[in-house]
């Protein structure tokens, strides 16, 4: 069993950080509309403010990752040029689209639509945690704030989503490969 | 003039709150207008590149990343002691939220452009 180093810092980028990012949704959504809904308790306890903080920032942090090591490990490795002469364009993903009308498309708006508003998440959901930690208990009494943190955090939902599903169609049709092979497990043959 | 009240009864403007929200429409509004900017201007697109491996996204996220932080500190700095029209901040938050949403998305950039 082994892997390459391209493919383990796609798995760390997809799966790693931007699933368990998205995964984190269901929980911060869930709360973040308990606390905007009417009839909403007049408090909450201070361990369960600790948890909701302690949830955010994860998620900021996860966001973080995401992004960077999506832009500045993963995609210089998408966007390789090959060499003059290369015919095989199997190392040289965002070529490898380009080169048919069938394909072309999943970069131009896949990989063009992904790269740029999966940035909207992180910078959302900084806010969101911003917000709801400065405030704390304090934001059940203000409306306002809570209806901008939800909007934001359904936003950098919606933002994460998208990425996240072009991310996977893009690795099916135009996989990053390549790298030096990391040997995990030595099989027997048979 | 709403204010907020903290459990401990003690009155908590809602400035810093609002800094933060419209700060974040933004930077999600620069991300947009400056993927917009460098797809529609190979002059821009040059320009924005500031790291070769990564092209345009260097300079679109490094820029986008620096005015929603300037943003932030410097609102921030005006509403830390003060109770803001939040309803109104919400407002152009989101508008300037949509904007960044609209203006990443290839066809609408490409609408813009008459392609």
């Amino acid at each position: 069993m082994e892997i390459t180093t391209h493919d383990f810092w796609t798995v760390l980028h997809g799966m790693g950080f931007g699933a368990l990012f998205m995964l984190a949704f269901s929980g911060a959504l869930a709360e973040l509309f308990r606390l905007s809904a009417p009839g909403v308790p007049a408090s909450i306890s201070d361990r369960e403010q600790s948890i909701v903080n302690f949830y955010l920032i994860a998620m900021v942090v996860l966001a973080w990752l995401t992004v960077f090591s999506g832009a500045y490990v993963i995609y210089p490795w998408y966007r390789a040029v090959p060499p003059a002469g290369v015919t095989d364009l199997a190392d040289y993903p965002r070529r490898l689209l380009l080169s048919s009308g069938r394909t072309s498309e999943w970069h131009n708006v896949g990989m063009e639509w992904k790269e740029h508003v999966a940035w909207l998440a992180p910078i959302a959901i900084t806010m969101v945690a911003y917000v709801t930690m400065k405030y704390g208990r304090a934001i059940l009494q203000h409306r306002n704030l809570r209806v901008a943190v939800l909007s934001f955090a359904v936003a950098a939902f919606f933002a994460t989503g998208v990425a996240g599903a072009f991310g996977a169609f893009l690795n099916k049709y135009a996989p990053v490969r390549g790298g030096a092979s990391i040997v995990i497990m030595q099989g027997e043959k048979k | 003039m709403s204010t907020i009240q903290t459990t401990q009864g003690t009155a908590m403007p809602n400035g810093p709150g609002a800094a933060a929200i419209l700060a974040a429409g933004i930077g999600c509004a620069a991300v947009g207008i400056l993927a917009f900017a460098g797809d529609a201007s190979e002059t821009i697109g040059k320009a924005l590149n500031f790291y070769n491996p990564v092209g345009t996204l260097s300079g679109v996220t490094t820029l986008a990343i620096i005015i929603w932080l300037a943003a932030w500190l410097v609102l921030g700095g005006m509403w830390r002691e003060r109770t803001v029209d939040l309803g109104k901040i919400n407002v152009v938050a989101f508008v300037l939220l949509v904007v960044g949403l609209l203006l990443t998305f290839p066809p609408f950039m490409d609408l813009l452009q008459g392609k």
